[in-house]
């Protein structure tokens, strides 16, 4: 691309082949290794002649070559450079004039759990103000029951509820059997087969039922509900709502919770039957225990206050996915970085908290005797 | 203006013969001839609606073509092999209406991209491009640290020309470019299409409803309706141009703001 050789006791520099982007990366490393082997000549001509076509990337280069050797003290001389290509020069050597800006800074590791002790308490603060938001938002709506969103509810109770069903009904029905299965070769040992049942069904209907449509709920509309919001908020969507004096907790989060805690107790429901179903066929397949005596043993070792147990639980769980979720969707920036990471933030949240919630119930029920 | 206007046997960058393109049982494009000459800005105007986006999208190949024949430096798109369709997207660079900056990177990184893709160079190298188009678009160096969600929309619209224009393409398509920017701003991008023409040696084809920008920066203007390109020519031309369409467009009240007594 260039070729450097002695003349007269000063240097020169002749270009040829197309400076263009295509080849820049070669003629870099041949414009370095030029300026690496004369550091400092007494005179430099750069002879353009043979350069049959440039672009921004050759004239780039050219202008390397020309300050580096400037900065020593040397002005070279840039001869047959064709003329069509003298305006792009010249524009170029204006450019890159100004000292680059500083990098963006990346945080050090104590910076970041600094920072991230401040977000947990922020976060916490900013929950607790969206609960405000939206329990008043509900108490306004109590009052006047015709601003109540009715059809975008059941379009959500649509979404959420009904259209959850099959994966729900599927995933508690094989944890169902799994626990069955596995429940029956430790009992086995014992010659007490037949309390797999009891296993099956108090587990159920207490703690696993619940717990696994609210994980499942918080992965698959919680999420859903964040990403929605934050498009929402991506396109300027919310703020039109409240300039056109609508409370976007109003048009949109209510609606939204409220069909989660219509929807989640029931998907518990569906979800606890299956899970029993699926402990059914697995012992029965596996044990030996035919459903007959399945259903009988069921009856007498489980009583309402377990099902009720596992029912009491689910609408709480709902409002705090719902809230998680919706907050963190409304909380999205412009960026399709923002919105990923929101919606990440809501999954885990609520997931979270979903399992922070059983503990205490937990510890609750125990107290009341339940 | 006559000076600007290319020859007629200037060389055809862009051709597109009997072009018909639709979604479902809708025509959009129905039997659409254009052709863009080396060197030249080509303004496009048409309906809101009629396909002016349809038929950039369906010389980028963005969109499926029914029949006809697109071709873009004389090769036939649908014709190349994977390898050939990537030089060829290395030829031209696309301005989008909204920018289209890749919102998790900044802008400096956002021009660095297709030069990290395609050309191998030192990251010094890089930096010297990303900072040499920055300077040419008008921005100050400090942008190139910036992300996208933080600058303004006519910054935006500048850093996104910047990344367009990083691998020095031969054609630029512009989509409505001055659209959403004030009439100052509108002006100085316009200006800065027109310098940058001059400098790179670009065709420019710019999709455009801004009557400025017809009048100040293009040499050639395409009208577009019904599916069809229904005239093609300078300012005059379109003036004189008896469709009902152009008509109105070219002698409404704002064009009579614009072009004043020769409206």
């Amino acid at each position: 691309m260039i070729s450097v050789r002695s003349q007269d006791g000063g240097l020169v520099v002749a270009g040829r082949g197309a400076w263009t982007a295509h080849f820049a990366g070669a003629l870099e490393q041949e414009v370095d290794a030029a300026l690496a082997a004369h550091a400092r000549p007494a005179t430099v001509e750069i002879d353009l002649a043979g350069v049959e076509r440039m672009d921004t990337f050759g004239a780039l280069l050219l202008e390397r070559l020309r300050r580096t050797w400037q900065t020593s003290g040397v002005v070279p001389r840039v001869t047959g450079l064709a003329p069509k290509y003298a305006e792009l020069v010249e524009e170029i050597s204006r450019t890159g004039q100004e000292p680059p800006p500083p990098k963006r800074r990346t945080e050090e590791l104590l910076e970041r759990i600094g920072h991230t002790m401040v977000d947990v308490g922020k976060d916490a603060m900013a929950l607790l103000n969206f609960v405000g938001a939206t329990v008043a938002a509900t108490w306004r709506m109590i009052l006047r029951p015709k601003s109540f969103r009715f059809t975008s509810m059941v379009n959500q109770l649509d979404q959420v509820g009904f259209r959850a069903v099959p994966i729900i009904m599927l995933i508690t029905f094989l944890i169902g059997a799994i626990l069955a299965q596995q429940g029956l070769f430790y009992f086995r040992r014992f010659g007490a087969e037949i309390y797999v049942v009891d296993l099956v069904g108090v587990l159920v209907l207490r703690e696993l039922g619940v717990l696994i449509v609210a994980i499942m709920i918080a992965g698959r509309s919680g999420s859903a509900y964040t990403a929605e919001l934050g498009a929402m908020c991506m396109q300027e969507e919310v703020d039109a709502l409240s300039v056109m004096g609508f409370d976007p907790v109003e048009v949109l989060v209510v609606p939204r919770i409220l069909a989660l805690i219509i929807a989640l107790p029931l998907l518990t429901f569906i979800g606890s039957m299956s899970a029993i179903f699926g402990g059914l066929l697995a012992a029965w397949s596996y044990g030996g225990i035919t459903p007959d005596v399945f259903i009988e043993r069921l009856k007498y070792a489980i009583d309402l206050d377990q099902f009720e147990v596992g029912m009491y639980k689910a609408p709480f769980m709902a409002f705090v996915i719902g809230i998680v979720a919706c907050l963190e969707g409304l909380r999205v920036g412009g960026s399709a970085e923002s919105l990923g990471r929101h919606t990440t933030a809501a999954v885990v949240k609520a997931i979270f908290l979903v399992i922070v919630m059983d503990g205490l119930f937990a510890m609750f029920f125990a107290s009341i005797d339940l | 203006m006559d000076a600007r206007t290319p020859a007629r046997h200037a060389e055809a960058v862009i051709e597109v013969r009997d072009l018909v393109v639709g979604f479902g049982d809708r025509v959009i494009l129905n039997g659409l001839n254009l052709d863009v000459y080396r060197g030249e800005i080509l303004g496009f105007v048409g309906t809101s609606g009629g396909g002016k986006s349809v038929l950039t999208r369906t010389i980028l190949g963005l969109v499926r073509k029914r029949s006809g024949s697109v071709k873009v430096f004389g090769q036939e798109l649908g014709t190349l092999n994977e390898k050939e369709r990537s030089l060829m997207e290395r030829r031209w660079g696309v301005l989008f209406q909204q920018g289209a900056l890749f919102s998790s990177l900044t802008v400096k990184q956002n021009i660095q991209f297709p030069l990290r893709e395609y050309l191998h160079m030192s990251q010094a190298m890089m930096d010297d491009v990303a900072f040499a188009k920055i300077a040419m678009v008008g921005l100050k160096s400090d942008v190139a640290e910036k992300m996208p969600s933080e600058l303004s929309g006519g910054m935006i619209k500048r850093a996104a020309l910047a990344r367009s224009l990083a691998l020095d393409p031969e054609i630029l398509f512009l989509d409505e470019p001055t659209s959403g920017l004030d009439p100052i701003g509108a002006g100085d991008f316009d200006e800065l299409i027109r310098t940058l023409q001059q400098t790179l040696g670009l065709t420019v084809f710019m999709v455009t409803h801004d009557l400025d920008s017809l009048h100040t920066v293009c040499d050639r203007i395409a009208a577009l309706a019904d599916g069809k390109v229904i005239a093609e020519g300078t300012i005059a031309t379109m003036m004189a141009a008896k469709h009902p369409w152009l008509q109105a467009y070219f002698h409404g009240s704002r064009a009579r703001a614009v072009f004043g007594a020769q409206g």
